[in-house]
Order: C-alpha cells, then sequence, then structure tokens
C-alpha cells in the first residue's frame, strides 16, 4: 500500500516525449501492432475482462462502451479523446500528454480498430496550448513513421468552458457550436459527433489501453480493487505538504494518499476535511480517510473518485467560504440550457453568499438543502447533477461551520 | 409495441415513443413548458421530469424514449416537488406584473404556476433589468420574461429559416437575442411573427396599438373606415368563446360598428382585384416572355424575405401591391369619390391576421392615395381585446351587412387566408380568361392543405401552366433556391410566410399546434363553398370599380394605385 | 493581417469555426463583429449561431480589451492558495479593477477558472503562459515582460 504504480505514467521522466523514437525503445506502438493482429471483437472482449473503468468521472466499463460503438452500424465512426481537463484540482491529464503523449495516440489507435473508426480528435482545453503543440508534434512523427497506419487524428481546442468536459457537450464543440450538452438516450456509442457512433474517452483511460493489450487483462485486473482496478493518477492541492501527483493502485486508501505520499498537513494543523474527485466532489470528514479511493468504495460513503483530485483543508479554513467559492464557480460554468441549473446554481451561489457574509438563517440553509437536493436528481447533464454536491456533502459534516455564520 | 406502466395504468405504444407519449395515451397530462407538438424536443425546462423505476435520476418524460416493461411514475412526492422547485426557479427570476403582462389569462407559465398552486415562493423575485425592443413597428421583446424554452429559436430557424434569434452568452447570463445582440430591426427578422406563437409567455408580442384605435374614434372629425382581413373570421370567434370558423361573419361587421369603426368593409374586395390585376400580370409575362415564374407579392413577410435573402430575384415579385395596401390607396381615392367624403378625414384602419402588416402600412412608398393608404394595422388579437373589452354579447347580436363599393365578395377572395388560395382564386379566373370557357368546378384541391410544398400543372386548353405554392418560409426558401439555380419550370409561385397561411399568421390568435392552423383552413374552405359567387372575376363591385374608375387592368390607374416596386434590403447580418 | 485569409484556412475543417475565432483572436485580441460575420458566411452558418458560439466560452470576447490579457485563476485551490492577494496586487499594479483593461490598451485583466497547474498554486496566465506560484511581490517584474 502506499507505494506508486506507474501505469499510465511509466513513460514520465524516462523520455523524452518530443522525439517518437524514445517511446519506440520502450516498447511504444507494440500493442497496436498486436491489437491490429486480432479481431476486433478480441480486442474489446480484453478490454472488457481488465474491467478498466473510465478515468474521467463517470467510471462507465470501457470495454463495454466500446462494444456499444463496435456493434452500431455506420458509415463513419469516431474515436474521441477527452482532454478537456476542466476540473480545478486535476492536471494529471496533462501530465500524461506532456510527457508521454505517444500512450494516447497509441491507445486511441487501438479504440479505433476495436471500433471501426479512421478518424479520431483530441479535443484538448483551451487553457493547454502548450500541450496541443506537444499533441500536433506527436501525431506528425508518428505519421511520418507509419505507425498509425490510416487512421488519423487530429488536436482541436477547447476555448474556457468547463461543461465541455461532459462528452456531449464536446461534441457539440468539436461541429463548432456552443457547448452545450445533448440529452441522453441517444448516447454517443450509437449517435455521437455528427450523429455517428463515436467513443469518448479521457486521457488517462486511453493511456491504459497500450498497457493492458501488452501486458494482459487479467494483470490488469489483478491490481488494486477488483470493481474498479488499476491505478489511479492523484493531484494533491491545498493544505498538504507535498502538492505534486502520484499514481496508486486503487485500493490505496484516502488516508494513505494524504499522509503517506502527500505528507501529511503543513504547519502540523489539524484535518479537517478532502474534497476528492474535483470541485462537485463530497468534502470527506475525518471518520471516512480509510476508504479506498476505488469508484464504488467512494460512491459508498456518498462520494466520488472523479478525476482524482485531492483538495485537502485544515482546521483553520472556512469550509462556508470555500464552498461559496466552488459554487460560484458552477454558476459561471453552468452552459444556461437547463432551467434548474441555470437557476439552480445562481440561486445555490446567491444563499451561500449570504450565509458566507454573516447574513444567512436556518431557513437559508433548509432552502439550500432542499434546493441542491432537486438540482441532483433534475438536471440535464452531470454538471448540474453535481454541482449542489460540495454544499450537500459540507451542510451534514460541518453543519456547525455553517451555523456559526448565521445572523 | 412495448408495453408500459404509467402511475399504474398499463399502456401499449410503437416503439420509439416517448414517456410524454405514452402518458397521453393513458389519459396523463405531464406539464411541460419547453416541449412543442411541432418542433424538435428540447428537454431543457426539466418541468415534465418523472420517476421511472431503477432510475436515480428522474427523467423527462418529452425526451425518454419507453422501454418495455418501464414502470413510471409521475405524480409522486419527490416528482411533485421537483417541479414545484422548478417552477419556483423560474418564477423568481421572471417579473410579476402579470395583471399588465398582454398574455395574462393566455400564458403557460401561468397555467403552470396555478396548477401548482405556488403561493410562497422561497426565492428573492429579481428581474434581468432589459429595455424592452420596440424597434420594429410590429414585434416588441421583453427579455426580461423570456424563459429560455428556446421556442422562439426554434419557429425562426426552422421553420421559418430567418435566423433572426440565437443565443448569447451563458448560465444564468444566458438570453435570446437577435443576431449579434442588436435591436431586431437590424436582424433579418422579416415579422412575420411566428415567434409569438410559438413563445409560451409574454417574452414577444405584437405593437399593441388598439389605443391608436380608440383615440381616432374618439375624434370627431376622424371617418374611421375599416378593411378586415380573409383569414380574420374564422379565427377570431377563438379570441372570445366561440369555435374555430363560428363567428358568423355579419355579426363580426356589427360588432365593429359597435365599437365604433365609422364604415366596415372588406379586404376579400381587394383580394378579388388583386385576382383580376395579378391574373392579367401573369398573362402578359405568359405572352411576352416577362420574368417567370412569377411570385404572389400579397404576403408582407414573404417580401420581406425575398428582399433579404433573395434581392437577385425581386424581378420575379409580381408589382401587385398586396390587397391591404391596395384598398387602402382606394379607400382615399375611389371610395371617397363615391361616399363624398373628404379623404384627409378618413383614418383608414386594416384587420389583419399578421404582424409584418404593420411594417407593410408603413413602408414609405405607401402613399399612392395622397395620403398614408393604411393609418392603423390591427391584429385579430387585438381586435379580440377590444371586443372582450366591448361587453357585447356576440350571439344576441344582430348581424348587418357591409357597407358599399368596397364591401361585395367572393368565395375566391375568402380563399386567400389559406396555402394555396391565392393560387387557386388565380387559376379560377385565369381558367376562364385564357380558355373563354366556364369553369364548371372551381375547387383545385391539389394546392390546398398543410402539405409544405404542393405543385399542380393546370391545361389551359393546350397552355400548361405549371405552379407552386409554399407556406412557411424554409418552404419558400427550398423553392427559392431551385429558382434562382434556374432548376425549376414552373410559371407561378405562391408564397405565404406563415406555415398555412394566413391563417396561422403572426397576428392570430395564439396558434399552440398545426393542428389548429388545419382547422381553420378547414373553416375557410366551408365558407367559400357557402358564398354565392366564388370567382373574382364576377364580382359586381369589381365590375364597377373597373367600369367606373379603374378602366382596365394594369392600366395608367392600376399603376398609380395598385402596382409597386421592392427593394433589396441590405441586412448589415444575414 | 487580414482576418479573411484567417478564417478561410478553416473553411474546410469540419466544425472549424472555434479554431477559427482562435487563430483571428490571437491576432486580433477579441472578436469584432465583422469576423463573427465573417465566419458565419464561411462556414455557411447563421450569424445569429456564430455570434452564439463567440460569446459562450470564456476565452473569447467580442469586445475589444487590452493587447495582453491577464487571468488569474480563482478556483478553489488557488482560493485557499492566497489568490486575492495577488488580485488586489494586480488590480493596483495595473490602476484598474477585475474586468477592466488598462486605458493604455496594454493590459486586460480577467478572472478564469482552474487552468491544470495545480501544483504550484496560485497561478496567472498571460496570453495563455503560465505563471507559477505567484507571489503579490512579483507582480511587477511579471508584468514588465509586457511593457
Amino acid at each position: 500500500m502506499a507505494e506508486e504504480i506507474r501505469i499510465v505514467l511509466r513513460n514520465y521522466g524516462k523520455i523524452d516525449p518530443l522525439k517518437i523514437d524514445d517511446y519506440l525503445a520502450q516498447g511504444g506502438y507494440k500493442a497496436l501492432e498486436k491489437a491490429r493482429t486480432m479481431d476486433p471483437k478480441a480486442v474489446i472482449e480484453e478490454v472488457k475482462k481488465s474491467n478498466l473503468r473510465g478515468r474521467g468521472g463517470a467510471g462507465f466499463n470501457c470495454g463495454q462502451k466500446w462494444s456499444f460503438a463496435y456493434a452500431a452500424e455506420a458509415d463513419e465512426k469516431y474515436v474521441v479523446c477527452n482532454a478537456d481537463e476542466g476540473e480545478p484540482g486535476t492536471y494529471k491529464d496533462r501530465l500524461i500528454m506532456e510527457n508521454d503523449p505517444h500512450t494516447l495516440l497509441e491507445g486511441m489507435a487501438i479504440c479505433a480498430h476495436a471500433i471501426g473508426a479512421k478518424k479520431g480528435y483530441i479535443y484538448c482545453r483551451g487553457e493547454y496550448p502548450y500541450v496541443v503543440e506537444i499533441l500536433i508534434t506527436a501525431i506528425d512523427q508518428a505519421k511520418e513513421k507509419g505507425v498509425l497506419g490510416d487512421f488519423d487524428i487530429e488536436v482541436r481546442s477547447g476555448a474556457g468552458a468547463y461543461v465541455c468536459g461532459e462528452e456531449t457537450a464536446l461534441i457539440e464543440s468539436l461541429e463548432g457550436k456552443r457547448g452545450e450538452p445533448r440529452f441522453k438516450p441517444p448516447y454517443p456509442p450509437s449517435e455521437g459527433l455528427w450523429g455517428k457512433p463515436t467513443i469518448v474517452n479521457n486521457v488517462e483511460t486511453f493511456a491504459n489501453i497500450p498497457v493492458i493489450m501488452d501486458k494482459g487483462a487479467e494483470w490488469f485486473a489483478a491490481i488494486g480493487v477488483p470493481s474498479y482496478p488499476g491505478t489511479k493518477v492523484v493531484t494533491l492541492t491545498g493544505d498538504v505538504n507535498n502538492k505534486t501527483f502520484f499514481e496508486v493502485p486503487t485500493n490505496t486508501t484516502i488516508r494513505e494518499v494524504i499522509y503517506k505520499l502527500g505528507g501529511g498537513i503543513p504547519g502540523g494543523k489539524k484535518f479537517k476535511a478532502v474534497q476528492i474527485g474535483g470541485t462537485s466532489g463530497a468534502f470527506i470528514p475525518e471518520s471516512q480517510l480509510d476508504t479506498p479511493i476505488a469508484f464504488d468504495n467512494m460512491a459508498a460513503i456518498g462520494a466520488t473518485l472523479g478525476s482524482g483530485a485531492v483538495f485537502v483543508l485544515d482546521e483553520t479554513r472556512e469550509i462556508v467560504d470555500t464552498v461559496t467559492r466552488i459554487i460560484e464557480f458552477f454558476e459561471h460554468e453552468s452552459c444556461g440550457k437547463c432551467a434548474p441549473c441555470r437557476e439552480g446554481t445562481a440561486r445555490c451561489a446567491e444563499l451561500m453568499e449570504k450565509i458566507n457574509a454573516g447574513l444567512g438563517s436556518q431557513k437559508d440553509l433548509n432552502l439550500l438543502e432542499k434546493l441542491g437536493r432537486v438540482m441532483t436528481y433534475s438536471c440535464l447533464c452531470g454538471l448540474g447533477q453535481a454541482a449542489p454536491t460540495p454544499a450537500l456533502s459540507t451542510i451534514k459534516h460541518f453543519r456547525a461551520d455553517y451555523e456559526a455564520k448565521f445572523i | 409495441m412495448i408495453n408500459l406502466t404509467i402511475d399504474g395504468i398499463q399502456v401499449t405504444v410503437p416503439k420509439g415513443s416517448t414517456i410524454l407519449q405514452a402518458a397521453a395515451q393513458a389519459g396523463i397530462r405531464i406539464p411541460t413548458l419547453c416541449w412543442h407538438p411541432d418542433q424538435a424536443v428540447k428537454a431543457n425546462c426539466r418541468i415534465c421530469v418523472c420517476e421511472v423505476e431503477g432510475n436515480r435520476l428522474l427523467q423527462a418524460a418529452c425526451s425518454t424514449p419507453v422501454t418495455e416493461g418501464m414502470v413510471v411514475k409521475s405524480k409522486t412526492p419527490k416528482v411533485i416537488e421537483a417541479r414545484t422547485m422548478i417552477l419556483e426557479l423560474i418564477l423568481s427570476n421572471h417579473p410579476q406584473d402579470c395583471l399588465n403582462c398582454i398574455r395574462n389569462q393566455n400564458c403557460e407559465l401561468q397555467d403552470l404556476a396555478a396548477e401548482y398552486f405556488i403561493r410562497d415562493n422561497p426565492f428573492e423575485y429579481k428581474t434581468r433589468g432589459y429595455e424592452l425592443d420596440r424597434s420594429t413597428p410590429s414585434i416588441v421583446r421583453d427579455q426580461n420574461k423570456c424563459v429560455l424554452c428556446r421556442r422562439c429559436i426554434d419557429a425562426c430557424s426552422v421553420t421559418q429559416s430567418v435566423y433572426a434569434l440565437g443565443l448569447e452568452n451563458r448560465g444564468v447570463s444566458s438570453m435570446v437575442v437577435p443576431t449579434m445582440g442588436e435591436p431586431l430591426i437590424e436582424s433579418p427578422c422579416v415579422m412575420c411573427g411566428q415567434c409569438i406563437h410559438a413563445c409560451p409567455v409574454g417574452a414577444i408580442y405584437e405593437n399593441e396599438q388598439i389605443d391608436e384605435l380608440l383615440a381616432a374614434i374618439a375624434d370627431p372629425d376622424k371617418v374611421v373606415v375599416t378593411q378586415i382581413a380573409p383569414a380574420v373570421r374564422v379565427a377570431l370567434g377563438e379570441e372570445i368563446g366561440m369555435a374555430t370558423g363560428e363567428l358568423p361573419m355579419e355579426v363580426f361587421v356589427s360588432g365593429l360598428r359597435q365599437v365604433g369603426f365609422d364604415y366596415v368593409l372588406h379586404t376579400n374586395f381587394t383580394a378579388d382585384l388583386t385576382i383580376i390585376e395579378e391574373g392579367n400580370e401573369l398573362l402578359k409575362r405568359l405572352k411576352e416572355g416577362g420574368t417567370l415564374p412569377m411570385f404572389t407579392s400579397c404576403s408582407p413577410g414573404w417580401i420581406n424575405f425575398c428582399e433579404t435573402f433573395y434581392p437577385d430575384l425581386l424581378d420575379h415579385l409580381s408589382t401587385c401591391k398586396s390587397p391591404q395596401q391596395m384598398f387602402g390607396a382606394l379607400v382615399k381615392t375611389y371610395w371617397a369619390e363615391k361616399m363624398n367624403i373628404d379623404p384627409s378625414k378618413i383614418y383608414s384602419v386594416s384587420i389583419m391576421p399578421c404582424t409584418a402588416k404593420k411594417f407593410e402600412a408603413s413602408r414609405p412608398e405607401m402613399c399612392d392615395s395622397g395620403y398614408r393608404d393604411v393609418d392603423l394595422v390591427l391584429t385579430t388579437r387585438e381586435i379580440g381585446r377590444l371586443f372582450r373589452m366591448s361587453g357585447i354579447d356576440f350571439s344576441k347580436l344582430a348581424p348587418s351587412q357591409f357597407d358599399p363599393w368596397m364591401g361585395q365578395y367572393t368565395g375566391a377572395a375568402v380563399i386567400f387566408g389559406a396555402t394555396g388560395g391565392v393560387m387557386e382564386a388565380a387559376l379560377r379566373t385565369v381558367y376562364e380568361v385564357v380558355t373563354e370557357q366556364e369553369l364548371k368546378d372551381v375547387n383545385f384541391t391539389a394546392v390546398r392543405g398543410m402539405e409544405g410544398i404542393k405543385e399542380a400543372e393546370v391545361d389551359l386548353n393546350g397552355t400548361v401552366v405549371k405552379v407552386a405554392v409554399a407556406h412557411g418560409l424554409s418552404n419558400a426558401r427550398k423553392l427559392m433556391d431551385q429558382v434562382r439555380a434556374g432548376q425549376c419550370d414552373y410559371h407561378f409561385i405562391e408564397i405565404m410566410a406563415c406555415p398555412g397561411g394566413c391563417i396561422g399568421g403572426g397576428g392570430q390568435p395564439i396558434t399552440k399546434a398545426n393542428a389548429k392552423r388545419a382547422e381553420r383552413i378547414e373553416a375557410i374552405y366551408v365558407e367559400d363553398e357557402k358564398t354565392p359567387i366564388r370567382k373574382s372575376h364576377e364580382n359586381p363591385e369589381i365590375k364597377t370599380i373597373y367600369d367606373e374608375f379603374l378602366h382596365e387592368p394594369l392600366g395608367h390607374k392600376s399603376h398609380e394605385l395598385l402596382h409597386t416596386h421592392y427593394h433589396p434590403k441590405n441586412k448589415k447580418y444575414l | 493581417m487580414d482576418y479573411r485569409k484567417i478564417i478561410s484556412d478553416y473553411a474546410d475543417v469540419p466544425g472549424g469555426l472555434i479554431e477559427a475565432y482562435h487563430a483571428v483572436q490571437a491576432e486580433l485580441g477579441y472578436l469584432p463583429k465583422e469576423v463573427v460575420a465573417e465566419a458565419a458566411r464561411v462556414f455557411n452558418i447563421p450569424t445569429a449561431d456564430a455570434y452564439g458560439v463567440a460569446t459562450f466560452y470564456s476565452m473569447f470576447s467580442v469586445k475589444s480589451r487590452g493587447k495582453n490579457v491577464i487571468r488569474i485563476c480563482e478556483s478553489a485551490p488557488c482560493h485557499v492558495a492566497g489568490a486575492a492577494e495577488v488580485v488586489t496586487a494586480l488590480e493596483r499594479e495595473l490602476g484598474v479593477r477585475m474586468g477592466e483593461s488598462t486605458p493604455d490598451g496594454v493590459f486586460a485583466l480577467e478572472f478564469t477558472e482552474c487552468v491544470g497547474q495545480c501544483q504550484a498554486t496560485p497561478v496567472i496566465t498571460i496570453n495563455g503562459k503560465p505563471y507559477l506560484d505567484v507571489k503579490p511581490a512579483q507582480i511587477p517584474s511579471i508584468l514588465a515582460e509586457y511593457r
């Protein structure tokens, strides 16, 4: 436990990302070669058997998703990499793309073979222009070497919209439109980019694929927790000594991440709460720190692994102030399409600001709880559904902090 | 077929049905706001959410397809709580001035608030602070009332292909705006008013001018004369508690006299006149190799559309003014003479199903009488309001006749109100002029009905005339693209800006579904059949005006008063 | 620099409107209405839609602003790391408030949400280039690079 296992970051610091020969020397693109000799169905079976689940936050079984796109009949299919990475506190995908872009390209190419796609897109957030350059260089080098075969990958930039991390909003953005999510069904594997079957997977998810093809599904499935095997890159921010990243097996507990790897809280202060998964994650109190970070284990305590961001707050931190800033984020990032999110995030922010300013009351808190609850099951997409979670979880675990600020 | 249960009721529906459709079949009306029967599903208001067993999230009924064995619950406490809260959210960001609002008592948001008995909104009311957009003579926009359902954008883009409306910004700052966020008059807006019908609330509405009429009526110096468009009567009853088509014409006339009009005449008269002028214009172009196909020109929304998007095709338009404008020019010349009334005292009103007519009446060139030809245009809805205020019991009101000289009309004029009507009316006359034979069956059914583009061929004793009819501007655009590309061989094309024709016009009673348009079209053809004379050239008052005043179709007098020119609009952004 | 040429380079990119906007904005600093209209024409979409896209994304601006766009991250990890003090320093140094541009047109000051450099909070970016572990005292020397 509390040891790193570097799978997606296996080449970090060992190769020059701008030299494809370095990647090849590490055995790069052999997995793709192998996959291309296999029947697409066999490739999908292998990925399914590995039980690799999405690393972007939704945690859907990767092979299962690919099988839907495989089964769909269409003249064109697409592989899309979600490199929007807008979740505050998260930079794991940047690490992968900046240091080992080819693992992403190889993973996408294997997916393309599996589902029958000839074209891929990497949707890279607009705030990472320097990463876009690296990706383009890598793709050019891969084309030159001929390793991608007839699979063409194009890099596209986002333009500053967190909601474009949602797969259908991302697709809308690729189509040159406002990044507003679509209602589902239909799901992208049946009807996605330009109405064609599309696989949208996170960078970290794709980065696992070459290793799974190379070392085998069983090897992967044996790492970490069986229901969510493999590793997760966690990025630590806030009140923690080692504000850096680690790639750990999924059975690592939160406590191990914060104290063993993270070096604990600076200044000898006491732990107050940790928000895991990004800015829509639940705040977790000390009593739940022995939970493994795997997806289902987190869900069982009403939290999420999400993007793997680990945001630590010590005893001196104002929970209410932090959550106010978070809810303002959601008000700012709401796409505005559906009423409960558009109006709800604004009203949540209003209520939090009122309470944070010392002007709130029990009535306001009760209203906030009710509003948050309704949003979690009536909003059109994950943004609105998850936005109230920081408030709801802190009201549950730290109600006294809120009440202390009442007028 | 799929079997499912909704609120304990078993129902079987075709595959691909939504929960909303299945519920309707089960006799359960799930509330909606952004859903519209004639538009693509949007699923953005989330009011139609329901519980579906096995799902933690509530599912929007309008967008969720049913599955075998699905168990849906539309009225659980969780659902009611969610719907109520969503309504409270929308209501609290909406002006609370129902009493002053033009859609008071005809507003989908009001209906929902009442159905969910929202008494105490826990959210503080706020308003967005926008100024009203009164930049056009026809349509007013109040962005403070917008509920962001996006139905207007759908109407303007998908149905009308004008694309004058879009979205600006995101999140709680998002708003529906005209192109580039500029005032509506700067956008490609053609003022057809289909957005008004699409809007569930009072965020878009007609430029209400009833006060101007009342001032004119109160002015002892003014002689207030009105014309009535053919599409008005069949729908006006809907505004005063009657069924579509139920209000008898002569009772309508009496009603207008009751509220203060000095003289009541009919646009149908000039509709018949239009047929004579336009029919002859078509024959002239056919004979002399003029610009073909010729387009009809009585729909000002269509004229605006042509001037905006197809200025290169303006030569195809008939030079005939619309019946409204022909009427306006004649009422202050021919009719004033006949009635021995000083034209400077005539206040010429027109009651129209149309919002674009308010713009049309204000076009600078529409003053061939020497005065403004039409002083005021009121929509069917405005007259409806006036009638409701008047306290008249229309079931007891005695009928009366139109005033003379410009009040007689034929069935051919009546059908102007429906898509295909102008075409059919023209064919009834052109047939007899060309073949010099009596037209036994006046019914050209091929050009009738709600299909978007209709075609027909008419054999005029060896001369085959090919015609096309389109209604709704997306359909118009399809035809225009063909004409522009030189790909069609029609001789005559009728275009109506509004789906269904004028009976679906922007000024009609708020029309929530195409089914209502189809119903009004039925009523138009019923009226046509009941009208004794059904061919324009047989209208006695038409014979009189040519004998005594115009002398000949397309003659000097006609060109002076009844024909016009068009101009490219050169809109900044399309 | 002809924005028409820049936009036309993307004419054959399906859905390439956002790429075109980035390219023009890199030259002009913002997206004037003529650019939006031209993009609409080239991509054959209604101008209303092109405008809707230009105003949806945080990185695009349809209003002119200072040439060098300074963005300070205000997401929670930067917020607790002292972003507020950096904001104060920026406002003091430039003499404008957040959301404004300097009168000489050299700088624009905007908030942004997380830019993905959370290992070194607080973070600012200038023209997209990140500056890490920013202390208020560093602001004058950072800005000097752009004067």
